[in-house]
């Protein structure tokens, strides 16, 4: 009894923790300009949130919309492919038997302890000898391999995609092609939802590769942008609350995908387990 | 997967080796560029700034200037991450022809051979006497006939201070840091701090060290001196030791909720700043608004006029760049015209670093926020009495950094300011020789 009393405590106090400073964001944000210094910062004053964020939207023709459509493609987007590429990469290596897969798969391995940030000057380098910096492809491209999609998605392929199915699907003259799209993607979900949700909050996250490729304000990641903002605070001290207002916005697309994917996560958990 | 990597690595590898030939290509390229003579037809230019709303201006010499397009890039502030893009930018050979750089950042772009010279360019070096004598000295480096960028903005420090205290409880704005020292002990005794020494801005002591007439570096063309610890500095660092000692200064990082808070609430009562902290205590104290007033800064000895100076920026055209003619007169209107100056100081509140930008009309108006007392007229008598021969070095980055560190501990009482600044003092020798820029000991 006193150990479960403890551990309600710990995780009591560590979800209160973990949990103020998105408090103090959601308060923050509701308050008027001249309110931020002078009223508590725990809680509300006059309530402008609606005020602020038409403010927002409004300021610099809208640029911040901008901002967030830009992050939307590129996480969505280049998710979307990750898990896809990543998916037929591992389930490649789950199920044929070709000269080389181990080395391939080791690579993969070494890939994964590969951190983003350290890769980001090199590609760099890499994209200014093709004159293909300050563009879309400049940040969507790279986005595009997980390596740590494709080590999860060999795992669970082998796990979850037995071999005799394949047999039976190739009997039934269903070409390699299609029986990966038609049997094995399903049975896979689970996984690649995981991949999704993982590659959609790294690139969403990816604050480094935007900051040294992009140079044309309508192209930045809403990270990017609201970080620029923050560091001319100095300049234009309004922008503090833009830059409150414009974090918290931010944040909702992280909090719809997980709440939407959530579901086939947990499924997919489970289905694992019984295995 | 593997097929990759390798292309990665050799992509890489060549990279580096082709960076490593342009770079010195466009050695040569700048020699030859030194001519400053306009191109054949239409030149098309790329200038990355992180001014806020420094597009409108553009615009405006776009329209007026169809043979010299310009594209404005943004990103973070320097030090923010834009000074690094630069250099990352500088070994690719795909830098902007303009760039926004500040003085301190200057000499660092300067040893890596970054910018261009525009002595060549006669209009620059004609409209040298149009610039306040020290923002010219901050980026011709006080070598004749060179000079490499255009001034911008400048950060002349004056005393804020909240009139309707200081006259309340009968205290007399100090004129000398000896009666800012006495008044401290009567704004304490009154429940409040007269100022707050700030342990994260390293610049903020730089003015004060530069308006005690010291310097940080020195170049006599060839080898570095580094003077952190000279008898102006120390002697700085030592007045304001003895402040956080007995207790006298507020100690809140700059910038912050508490800081502003603290002005709000009236704790403090006085910031010595630059011109454009007018703004951020406008904004960050809303409720005093009307209650404050600026006079001359607090003087070493009495009678003097010294000021120093905080911040400040310049416009560059670095070394990659085709086209150094037109960029260097895009950079002229930019510094130097009355249209360009007005617009930039109301989107982005721009201090000019001409004389005739002082004069604006809009900076000769009275500010509601102080009592409508203009207080621009008190920045534009210090801007003519800051000492032109401040010089920064060429890693003021890594030295605000280690200082910095010393200031955080000398403020939470282990070690001392001056400590720090020795300790910043052997590193930053350390920092200039592991790049091989040649230093005196």
């Amino acid at each position: 009894m006193f150990s479960r009393t403890g551990a309600m405590l710990v995780m009591g106090i560590s979800a209160v923790y973990f949990l103020i400073p998105i408090w103090w964001l959601l308060v923050a944000s509701t308050k008027d300009q001249s309110q931020f210094t002078n009223t508590n910062p725990l809680w509300f004053a006059d309530f402008s949130l609606f005020q602020n964020i038409a403010d927002l939207v409004a300021y610099r023709d809208g640029v911040f919309l901008r901002w967030m459509m830009n992050s939307v493609l590129y996480a969505g987007g280049g998710a979307l492919i990750a898990t896809l590429l990543a998916a037929g990469c591992g389930y490649a290596l789950a199920k044929y038997r070709f000269p080389g897969r181990d080395l391939l798969f080791n690579i993969v391995l070494g890939g994964v302890l590969v951190p983003a940030t350290a890769l980001a000057l090199p590609l760099f380098l890499i994209f200014s000898q093709i004159s293909a910096t300050n563009t879309f492809w400049s940040v969507f491209l790279p986005s595009l391999v997980s390596p740590f999609g494709v080590y999860l998605t060999r795992i669970y392929a082998a796990a979850s995609v037995p071999d005799e199915l394949l047999e039976a699907a190739r009997l039934d003259g269903s070409g390699e092609v299609r029986t990966f799209f038609t049997v094995s993607v399903r049975l896979m979900f689970p996984a690649l939802v995981t991949v999704f949700l993982f590659q959609f909050v790294a690139i969403w996250n990816n604050f480094f590769l935007p900051l040294i490729m992009l140079r044309d304000e309508t192209l930045f990641p809403v990270t990017l942008g609201l970080y620029a903002w923050n560091s001319q605070v100095n300049q234009i001290p309004e922008l503090r609350g833009y830059v409150l207002i414009g974090a918290l916005l931010s944040i909702i697309p992280l909090i719809i995908t997980f709440l939407f994917l959530q579901r086939f996560w947990r499924n997919g958990l489970g289905a694992g387990s019984v295995k | 997967m593997q097929l990759k990597t390798r292309a990665v690595t050799v992509a890489l590898l060549s990279s580096l080796a082709l960076a490593g030939c342009a770079s010195s290509d466009e050695a040569t390229d700048s020699t030859d560029a030194a001519a400053c003579a306009p191109s054949d037809g239409a030149v098309s230019l790329t200038f990355t700034s992180w001014i806020p709303g420094i597009e409108d201006t553009v615009a405006v010499w776009n329209e007026n200037n169809p043979d010299i397009q310009v594209t404005v890039q943004t990103g973070p502030n320097g030090n923010g991450g834009t000074y690094q893009n630069f250099f990352n930018q500088l070994k690719a050979g795909n830098a902007p022809d303009l760039g926004q750089i500040e003085y301190d950042a200057l000499p660092n772009f300067r040893v890596q051979d970054g910018l261009t010279d525009l002595g060549a360019c006669e209009n620059v070096m004609a409209a040298q006497d149009q610039f306040v004598d020290w923002t010219w000295n901050q980026v011709s480096f006080g070598e004749e006939g060179s000079a490499y960028a255009v001034p911008q903005d400048s950060g002349p420090t004056a005393l804020f201070y909240r009139s309707d205290l200081f006259e309340e409880n009968g205290i007399a704005v100090p004129t000398t840091w000896a009666e800012f020292a006495d008044a401290a002990e009567k704004v304490r005794a009154a429940g409040g701090y007269i100022t707050n020494f700030s342990q994260s801005d390293i610049n903020q002591f730089a003015s004060f060290v530069w308006q005690a007439d010291g310097s940080w570096f020195q170049n006599d063309g060839e080898n570095w001196t580094v003077d952190l610890t000279s008898d102006a500095s120390i002697t700085v660092a030592d007045y304001w030791q003895d402040l956080i000692d007995r207790d006298l200064v507020s100690t809140y990082p700059a910038w912050t909720s508490e800081w502003d808070n603290a002005y709000n609430s009236g704790e403090v009562w006085a910031w010595n700043s630059a011109v454009w902290g007018a703004n951020s205590i406008a904004s960050g104290a809303p409720d005093t608004a009307g209650n404050w007033s600026v006079a001359q800064s607090p003087q070493w000895v009495a009678g003097d006029t010294a000021a120093g100076n905080w911040g400040g920026s310049s416009t560059a055209v670095f070394s990659s760049s085709e086209h150094p003619y037109e960029a260097a007169e895009f950079a002229l209107w930019l510094n130097t015209s009355d249209e360009a100056l007005t617009m930039l100081n109301e989107s982005a509140n721009i201090y000019p670093a001409t004389t005739a930008g002082l004069e604006l009309p809009v900076l000769k108006e009275g500010v509601e926020f102080y009592g409508d007392q203009a207080i621009y007229d008190v920045f534009a008598a210090a801007s003519a009495e800051v000492n032109p021969d401040f010089t920064w070095g060429p890693t003021m980055t890594q030295t605000y950094n280690d200082v910095s560190d010393g200031f955080k501990a000398a403020v939470s009482g282990t070690g001392t300011l001056a400590e720090a600044l020795e300790a910043g003092q052997a590193s930053t020798i350390e920092a200039l020789k592991a790049q091989s820029i040649p230093v005196n000991e």
